[in-house]
């Protein structure tokens, strides 16, 4: 009560004075009618105005009096230089909003622990081999019946918890003509009372729930798709949804904060791992196994104990692998079982981002770094110019830690006006990278909550960002000595030396953030125009499916019915679409044994290379009686690794299939290198072969399931999806078009990561750059301002032009050259780490270190043009007189 | 308030015992009772009232409160709060023990 008064006086001062003087006034009043002599009465009193400050101080909290005045003075202060204050709020307010976004982002998907029970002894299983072109990757998919061994082996020490990759998929709640998408993620029945999850709605799922394969119908849905599709609505217990051919009952609804264990997927349909139709597959790797640690338990014997499982599982499987070369059988029994912490969570988002994440928050943080220079240089020639004033305010008998108090408020005020407009970026911001990330059908749901650990993360950066630019001035301020100072007579080149410092430093990180950003353009660049070996444009993908199969003619006859809708010039049928999927096998030429290198197939109909426009080399395309096994087309690669580059046509090789089976295939024609199935991986030996199987028997294979590609003319390939939709189920309802697609979206997919790292590091070099030359244009500004009497004196004696432009920029240009060679080494040294991120660029290239210098150069002859002009303009007879 | 004043250590006791026999009085009043009941020996400054004052009330010992006169000025009369009556005690006690301290070393000398 008595603090809470204190504190409530200081923001009513005035009121204060006046009682007290009111007080004052009574007593001499009652004084005098008591007789007193009114003279002696108010003599009495002495000082008034000091006998007021002592009550004064009395009765309210006097710190918080002094920073009441610092704050009311430095938003004075701030006032009056809006300019300036201006400058420094937004480059402090985008670098502060960019770190802070970049923050949240790092923090969502890296740092934040699942909202579950026994998060921090959450782990994930993983094993690192070789893949099928020898490279050294982590592996986390593993079959099911692995799995319960190895559940069954860490009984005691860990549970083991499958849960399968979430994927997006079709279903309905209605009929198959009422479609929707879903993301749908098969967990064991444990997980959700290992979690220590509770049900918002109904109950979830228990052991019970996952024992018997297919007998277990039931659906869990989260809190965030009940919101989403439901509306809240609790009569969605009961209802059935069916996903493929399974109907299956929604039992619950999770609890609100647990979207799933992959951060950047929101799981919407929690289904019973045991109704997978690959559960009981061996040859399936289709879920990630986590490991929630029994407390005390070390990880190291667990791992080995696991290791030994999952080899002995491999190895019994592969004993019927015999047709595979003995190098890739060894090669797939090398793997080493890995226990990774995963108290955030594991998502594939995780593994494509962490490093550019990171390299991310290294560039926000260099040009936070670049802003905090610049506002510190814009303060100390600002210190300069208030140098009197301080020395005032010293000699009147102003304490330093007043003074140290007074310029600390003021910058605190600055910071926390860049803080709240960089808070307002970073809300927005981190969701638009987060929309950027995947393609637009697909988005990345990334959970990006504003709580306290983004909070703090904010307040600290802050705090950070005014003792860095601030502390500096302040200390700088205190430290006046007024003698000097009120003299006029003073020492400026401390000050500039401390500024060409600061200068220095922020061509430096300039240099590394343009150095990254000329990187990662170029990467773009190359990979964007990577050659594809066919034409991705004007071409329509209609991901169709016939569930209970259809005959090859059939899908060609459907095929004919879209080629006669207005704007489609050409009809073909494949698989799957090129860079989307992938089909392997070993090949075996005058049946020698299996080859070590991998083959990969893509079926496709007659007519799929002129869609496509792929041009043959040789020999000719299929038509309607050739089969797959039969014939085959094969690309330039195909021949030369496994033809020795000899013509191949008329000759011919077998796909060998691991548990030893063979097709024999016929070359009938040779076309140019296309990609497969990635941009970023070597051009692989394919293999195309009819899109009508046989099987063993010789019997035609009826598709389930193929991509029809359409080639139109004129019309935005897009607008035609529905005609065509509508078409297909008209035609023979026994089609379903699952998605639809461009094959350029499929292109464009594959740049996603280096397209937003392009266009992101891009930005903020802009913005470094902008920022690095404003800051060398105030310094030389300033250093002119200085040396006005200098200049005018040396004009005066006839200095010309050139020898006054080169004293004022002399100096400069040496600290930018000391910068430029600080961020070349910097740039050069830290290079290897973002290699990984890199596709078909160099970071040692020479000129990926010349560009980014010739772009500082030029910007600091820019900067310095406006300072050099003013000094020229310096009019000797004005100057000298007003001294 | 930093001056020697031989009433430094017992102003407050001093303001403390006038409000506990009267309350509610304006500090001229109160400067006038201890001029009064003290014979004209002890003599409280301005200068050091109004501070002490001030500074017991934001402790919490006296409480003060606004009246008008009837002249129409507003006039502030102080009393004592139930924390003031403790500290009175207080103060109380230790000015005997310092006092008959002082005379008895007063009276061996």
């Amino acid at each position: 009560m008595s603090f809470w008064s204190r504190v409530t006086y200081v923001f009513r001062g005035d009121r204060l004075n006046h009682e007290i003087d009111e007080e004052f006034a009574a007593h001499i009043e009652e004084a005098i009618a008591a007789g007193e002599d009114p003279i002696e009465v108010r003599r009495t009193f002495g000082s008034q105005l000091r006998l007021r400050e002592q009550s004064r101080d009395a009765r309210i909290v006097a710190w918080l009096d002094c920073l009441r005045a610092d704050l009311i003075f430095g938003w004075r202060q701030l006032l009056k230089r809006k300019i300036t204050t201006t400058a420094a709020v937004l480059s402090l307010a985008l670098a502060i909003g960019a770190c802070t976004s970049a923050f949240r982002l790092i923090d969502a998907l890296f740092l934040r622990p699942l909202p579950v029970a026994h998060a921090e002894s959450l782990y994930a299983l993983a094993r690192q081999g070789p893949d099928d072109l020898g490279v050294l990757r982590t592996f986390d998919d593993f079959a099911y019946p692995n799995f319960t061994r190895m559940r069954a082996a860490a009984k005691d020490q860990a549970e083991l918890i499958a849960t399968s990759f979430t994927y997006r998929t079709d279903l309905t709640y209605a009929t198959d003509n009422e479609m929707e998408k879903g993301y749908v993620q098969y967990i064991s029945g444990t997980m959700f009372p290992i979690f220590g999850l509770q049900p918002t709605l109904g109950r979830l799922f228990t052991t019970d729930d996952d024992m018997t394969p297919g007998a277990h119908p039931y659906a869990v849905i989260s809190y965030n798709y009940w919101s989403r599709r439901f509306a809240n609505d609790p009569q969605v217990l009961g209802r059935t949804v069916h996903i493929g051919s399974k109907m299956l009952q929604i039992i619950g609804v999770g609890p609100k904060s647990f979207t799933g264990t992959e951060p950047g997927t929101v799981a919407d349909i929690f289904l019973p791992t045991i109704m997978n139709p690959d559960v009981t597959r061996t040859d399936s790797s289709w879920l990630r196994i986590l490991a929630v640690m029994n407390p005390g338990v070390p990880r190291e014997p667990l791992r080995a104990k696991l290791d030994t499982v999952s080899l002995n599982y491999e190895t019994e499987r592969a004993k019927g692998f015999v047709g595979m070369s003995r190098h890739n059988f060894e090669m797939s029994l090398q793997k080493k079982m890995l226990i990774k912490p995963a108290t955030s969570g594991v998502s594939r988002l995780q593994g494509d981002y962490r490093r550019a994440l990171v390299w991310l928050g290294v560039l926000v943080a260099l040009v936070l770094l670049i802003a905090c220079a610049n506002v510190a240089n814009l303060m100390t020639a600002q210190a300069a110019s208030r140098a009197r004033e301080m020395a005032l305010r010293v000699s009147i008998g102003a304490g330093r830690s007043r003074l140290v108090q007074l310029v600390i408020v003021e910058n605190a005020l600055l910071a926390l006006f860049s803080a709240a407009l960089g808070a307002i970026f970073a809300w927005w911001a981190a969701p638009f990278v987060v929309s950027r990330i995947n393609p637009p059908d697909n988005p990345a749901h990334l959970i990006l909550p504003a709580d306290w650990r983004v909070l703090a993360f904010g307040s600290l950066l802050t705090l950070a960002v005014t003792l860095l630019f601030g502390l500096a001035p302040a200390l700088r301020a205190s430290s006046i000595q007024p003698v000097t100072e009120l003299k006029g007579g003073k020492e400026p080149h401390s000050k500039r030396r401390s500024m060409y410092t600061l200068i220095a430093a922020q061509i430096a990180f300039c240099f590394v953030v343009l150095f990254f950003a000329g990187l990662f353009v170029a990467t773009f660049r190359h990979l964007s125009s990577q050659p594809l070996g066919f034409d991705a444009k004007d071409l329509v993908l209609l991901e169709t499916a016939t569930p209970h199969g259809q005959s090859p003619e059939s899908w060609s006859q459907m095929a004919g019915t879209l080629h006669a809708v207005p704007g489609v010039k050409d009809v073909a049928i494949a698989s799957w679409p090129l860079l989307s999927g992938g089909w392997t096998g070993s090949i075996s030429v005058n049946a020698a044994p299996p080859t070590d290198k991998w083959g990969y197939f893509l079926s496709i109909s007659p007519g799929w290379l002129n869609t496509m426009k792929m041009r043959l080399i040789d020999g000719r395309d299929f038509n309607s009686t050739d089969s797959f096994p039969g014939q085959a087309i094969v690309s330039q690669t195909f021949v030369k690794t496994f033809f020795n580059g000899v013509n191949p046509i008329g000759r011919s090789f077998e796909k060998v299939n691991p548990f030893g089976s063979r097709q024999l295939c016929r070359v009938i024609g040779v076309v140019p290198d296309a990609a497969y199935s990635s941009l970023h991986e070597p051009i692989l030996p394919v293999a195309y072969v009819p899109f009508r199987k046989l099987d063993e028997n010789g019997a035609i294979n009826r598709a389930d399931g193929g991509t029809f590609l359409l080639r139109t003319s004129g019309i935005n390939p897009l607008s035609l999806a529905t005609t065509l939709r509508r078409l297909v189920a008209k035609t023979n309802p026994a089609y379903r078009v699952n998605n639809v697609q461009t094959q350029q979206e499929l292109v464009d997919n594959q740049t996603i990561r280096e397209r937003l790292l392009a266009s992101l590091a891009l930005f903020f070099a802009t913005v470094a750059l902008l920022l690095a030359a404003v800051g060398l244009y105030g310094v030389l500004n300033y250093s002119v301002l200085q040396r006005e009497r200098e200049i005018g004196i040396r004009i005066a004696v006839g200095a010309r032009i050139g020898s006054i432009a080169r004293l004022i920029t002399t100096q400069i240009f040496a600290t930018v050259f000391i910068g430029a060679a600080t961020g070349i080494s910097l740039g050069v040294a830290s290079v290897r780490y973002v290699q990984t991120l890199l596709f078909g660029v160099k970071g040692t290239d020479p000129s990926m270190l010349v560009a980014p210098a010739l772009i500082l150069v030029a910007a600091a002859l820019l900067a310095a043009l406006p300072a050099v002009l003013r000094a020229a303009r310096i009019d000797p007879s004005i100057m000298l007189r007003a001294e | 308030m930093k001056k020697t004043d031989t009433m430094q250590g017992s102003l407050d006791l001093l303001v403390l015992k006038v409000l506990s026999r009267q309350p509610k009085l304006h500090g001229y009043a109160i400067m006038t009772a201890i001029k009064h009941i003290s014979g004209d020996v002890l003599n409280a400054e301005v200068g050091s009232l109004y501070p002490a004052l001030h500074r017991m009330e934001e402790t919490g010992w006296i409480r003060a409160e606004w009246a008008t006169k009837d002249t129409d000025r507003r006039t502030r009369l102080y009393q004592l709060t139930a924390a003031g009556k403790k500290q009175l005690d207080a103060e109380v006690t230790r000015w005997r023990t310092v006092s008959s301290a002082i005379n008895r070393v007063l009276q061996e000398a």
